[in-house]
């Protein structure tokens, strides 16, 4: 292995050139996690590459030596999808980070991979116009990262996720071909496909995205409740009378507390939730929905808005510090993500609690309510080697509530290798079979983000010439061979 | 036992939130010269992994901005992480024989206000057209890049011992002179005093007050550090005053922080120049002058003292004084104490990006707290063929307050 690695460092060094290359140990171990760093494992090797030929050319050399390589953008990912391989090639994005094009008339902007998401707001602001999923990691997560997990956010209650905002993408496919996905391209929808499989699929080399107009008017409320329960009847309020705010986010008491501790946000004391409600639109739009949205709230104790954007982002610095903020609460968290059916909040809420009780472990729970993509920040100790164990088990636990209620083990953050195990706990195995013959369908050797996704590993036992004797769809009749 | 903290370490939560802040990662994007790559590094020391070429390599190569800190939701302290770090490199890492010999000379030279001041001379000489395109080949790098940032010397200026308040008396305080300001920036240390004067304070200037050991300390020399501020208390403490002003932003960050080595400066409170004025409230008559200027944020008063509000106002109450931002101004422009001097090829590429922004603004004149940042970007300027003066905070007031024209301050 080590030779095989020796001989690609020496064939990228030619390729990319040597400060595009690490080898060196210490400084690979830098890249051994994403933002969940309970999985590490250090990289064979990192490359950095700056276009996408190079990208294409590293991919040809893995597949000619069948090493497995993994994408990763800015490593915040809260899955381990961009956890490394020991024996694999880790290909960086980071220096490549051009904004290629803002086509204000086509209201679109092409950009490279490894650009921040709000590095597309950001130059797009000047024309009045913004890209609009907005994960609290936008300052930092790339968006070759954001279409790979088919990244969310506050705003995507109705802006819709990352899959609604990409156009076109250029990748480079696993055997190392560069080829434009669009969603204009007649016959399978392959774009939608590319986005949310994960780093599997194949690597994000160029992406045009939509661009939105600004609104008008944009109003944001801070209605603090007695309990999470109030705050969700409030949620099922505003959205059971027709309104799509542009978002709704909750926060429970645990939360704000560390993100007082954080970043000051002063937010009414005493409360036992938050509800973040962001209103856009046309002027007379919003002034009537926030009329009602206030009435809506009638259980808050207390109701402020933002007068100017100053008090906006004040409001919203709360919310977007919220995860990394628990750091000052506690040694250590894991943060969950799992969807449920908006009606069955109050009931699941109050289900955490308990399970958060019976196994000793606090429960932080920040939200986008609107869309019932569940957050939960379960506490522990790391230096107490059993809580650990109990807290990965109570996070477990409340994936389980999910599915039960019929929701989803993720909305946002993908399955990668933290909740591969989980899958079985939604999927059936032909879902899993299916899922699977469409990977391979990209990847027949299995080495774009091995051992991500799936329960356990899987070959592609349907490539031409490894499958021996005759396919069993085509012993019973169902299909035949071509 | 390294004596880096691991419970500092743990607070990280590896969200990767300092990256976009970093200007190393700004310019290289990779994961080791980012915060988080380099508290990883830290983790693997303290693991066991001892101190290698690269990772030396990978903490000098921090400016020390702390442009991480203020951006960190979880509140990990780098600039405690990075101060403990360098601290161990001295200690634990044998660096090449080139790199110990230039370091050696920075450290012997630069917290001396009295071999600096010797320095002058034969930088006059160097000053020479002429002369200077004969020696300048001749010159290792890192030297080569030191002697670029030196400024045209000027006559020096002996500040008095004491400087008596105008008007009615308002506080008295004692005023920090520094080493680069005192050698090579003489006049903002007399306009700092007037402004001072002017606002109705008596302003206290006793001799021999060395260096305030910042320059060591960022390097992770803390011991010299501690010398330099203990020697720097007791001259204060001697001089009768229990308050301090600073016209420089690294000075006054390293003084404000405290060291439990450091028991002799810590009765004294030390203030930033513009957090002093503002606290004390404007009192003498600003007189117009017709500028547009640009205010640097200095990394060690931005990110490291939190003052960005006070400079700005100061100006603004200028009349006739228009304040613009610039671009990217939470980016550290490449000086950072020695770093110019160590790690010159990086510094160069942060300055050409600063020297850019500032250039973009379209002002008549820089605005710097901090006269390490005025050298660097005052020379990235001239390497651009930007003719923009920079001029201290310290001496925009003063000519206002003396109800002088724009072209004291050469613009
Ligand atoms: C504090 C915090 C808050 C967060 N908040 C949110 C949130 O509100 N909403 C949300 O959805 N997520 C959130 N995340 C998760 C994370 O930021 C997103 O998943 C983000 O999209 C990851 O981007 P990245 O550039 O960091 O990708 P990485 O972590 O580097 O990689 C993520 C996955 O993408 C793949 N990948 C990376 N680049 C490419 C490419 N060019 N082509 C193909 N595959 C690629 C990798 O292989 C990996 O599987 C948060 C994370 C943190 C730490
Ligand atoms: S922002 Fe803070 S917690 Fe996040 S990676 Fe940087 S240092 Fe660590
Ligand atoms: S101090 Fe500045 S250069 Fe060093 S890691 Fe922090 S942001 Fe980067």
């Amino acid at each position: 292995m080590a030779d095989r690695l020796g001989e690609l460092a020496r064939r990228f060094t030619g390729l990319l050139g040597s400060d595009s290359v690490i080898t060196d140990p210490v400084r690979l171990r830098t890249y051994e996690c994403d933002g969940l760093t309970v999985h590490r494992t250090t990289p064979g090797l990192v490359v950095l590459p700056t276009t996408a030929e190079q990208i294409a050319a590293v991919v040809t050399e893995c597949v000619r030596t069948r090493t497995p390589y993994v994408a990763r953008g800015s490593g915040t990912g809260l899955s381990g999808g961009a956890l490394p391989r020991g024996d694999g090639v880790l290909i960086v994005t980071t220096r490549m980070r051009r904004v290629l094009e803002i086509d204000v008339v086509g209201r679109r902007a092409v950009v490279e991979p490894g650009v921040t998401n709000l590095a597309i707001t950001q130059a797009a602001l000047p024309h009045g116009y913004y890209y609009a999923p907005d994960p609290s990691s936008q300052q930092v997560c790339s968006i070759g990262g954001n279409l790979a997990e088919n990244s969310g956010g506050a705003h995507c209650l109705k802006y819709g996720f990352t899959v609604n905002h990409v156009l076109a993408a250029e990748i480079v496919t696993p055997d190392g071909e560069i080829v434009t996905l669009d969603a204009l391209d007649p016959g399978y929808d392959l774009l939608g496909a590319f986005v949310g499989s994960e780093g599997t699929l194949g690597i994000a080399t160029k992406t045009t995205v939509r661009l939105t107009r600004l609104p008008e008017k944009v109003k944001t409320l801070l209605a603090a409740f007695e309990s999470t329960e109030a705050g969700g009847r409030a949620v099922s309020a505003v959205i059971g009378a027709g309104i799509v705010p542009a978002a709704i986010e909750m926060m429970d008491a645990l939360a704000i507390e560390a993100a007082e501790a954080s970043v000051r946000c002063e937010y009414p004391p005493g409360a036992g939730a938050v509800l973040i409600v962001e209103l856009d639109g046309p002027e007379e739009e919003v002034a009537a929905e926030y009329a009602q949205v206030v009435d809506l709230c009638s259980e808050a104790f207390e109701i402020r808005i933002a007068a100017d954007d100053v008090e906006r982002a004040a409001i919203w610095k709360g919310r977007k510090s919220a995860f990394a903020a628990v750091g000052r609460i506690s040694p250590a968290y894991i943060v969950q993500d799992g969807v449920v059916p908006r009606t069955a909040l109050p009931e699941v809420l109050a289900r955490i609690d308990a399970l958060s009780a019976e196994y000793g472990c606090r429960v932080a729970n920040v939200f986008h309510a609107g869309d019932g993509n569940l957050h939960p920040l379960v506490l522990f100790d790391d230096a107490d080697p059993r809580a650990g164990a109990r807290a990965e088990e109570l996070s477990g636990a409340i994936l389980d509530l999910c599915v039960r209620h019929g929701g989803s083990i993720t909305g946002e953050h993908g399955v990668g290798v933290d909740k591969s195990r989980y899958m079985p706990r939604m999927f059936s195995e032909d879902d899993l079979d299916a899922m699977h013959r469409l990977r391979c369908a990209f990847d027949p050797w299995n080495l774009c983000n091995p051992g991500k996704i799936f329960p356990t590993p899987r070959l592609c036992g349907e490539v031409p010439g490894v499958r021996r004797g005759v396919h069993p769809l085509v012993a019973s009749g169902e299909a035949e061979l071509w | 036992m390294s004596g880096i903290d691991p419970e500092l370490i743990d607070d990280c939560v590896h969200c990767g939130f300092c990256l976009p802040a970093c200007p190393t990662y700004l310019l290289w994007g990779e994961e080791m010269d980012s915060p988080r790559g380099r508290i990883n590094l830290m983790e693997q020391h303290v693991g066991g992994v001892p101190i290698t070429p690269e990772m030396a390599g990978h903490f000098d190569a921090c400016l020390g901005c702390m442009a991480c800190v203020p951006v960190c939701p979880s509140g990990v302290r780098y600039d405690l992480l990075i101060e403990q770090t360098r601290a161990e490199v001295e200690r634990s890492y044998r660096r090449p024989p080139w790199e110990r010999a230039l370091r050696t000379l920075v450290f012997h030279l630069f917290p001396y206000p009295r071999r600096l001041r010797l320095l002058r001379g034969p930088l006059r000489l160097y000053q020479h057209p002429g002369l200077r395109r004969r020696i300048r080949p001749l010159l290792p790098a890192p030297v080569a890049a030191m002697s670029e940032l030196v400024p045209p010397i000027r006559p020096r200026i002996r500040l008095p011992r004491v400087v008596r308040a105008r008007g009615e008396r308002r506080a008295v305080v004692g005023m920090l002179t520094g080493c680069v300001q005192d050698a090579f920036f003489a006049e903002v240390n007399s306009a700092t005093a007037r402004v001072l004067a002017m606002e109705g304070c008596d302003v206290i200037i006793p001799g021999a007050q060395g260096c305030c050991g910042a320059l060591s300390e960022h390097s992770g020399r803390a011991e010299e550090a501690a010398r330099f501020s203990d020697r720097l208390g007791e001259v204060f403490t001697r001089a009768g005053v229990d308050a301090v002003v600073v016209n420089a932003a690294g000075c006054g960050s390293s003084l404000k922080e405290g060291s439990p080595l450091r028991e002799r400066a810590a009765p004294l409170a030390f203030h930033d120049l513009t957090e002093f004025l503002m606290e004390l409230g404007p009192r003498a008559e600003r007189h117009p002058l017709p500028l547009s200027v640009a205010y640097h944020d200095a990394c060690h008063l931005a990110h490291a003292q939190g003052i960005t509000a006070q400079p700005r106002t100061l100006l603004r109450q200028i009349p006739g004084l228009t304040l613009r931002e610039i671009p990217s101004g939470q980016t550290c422009c490449g000086s950072a104490g020695t770093y110019n001097l160590f790690q010159p090829d990086a510094a160069r590429e942060l300055g050409d990006l600063k020297a850019a922004n500032v250039r973009s603004t379209g002002v008549d004149l820089l605005v710097s707290g901090n006269p390490g940042c005025s050298l660097q970007i005052a020379s990235a300027l001239s390497r651009a063929g930007v003719r923009l003066p920079v001029a201290h905070t310290a001496q925009v007031l003063d000519a206002s307050l003396r109800g002088l024209s724009r072209k004291a301050l050469r613009a």
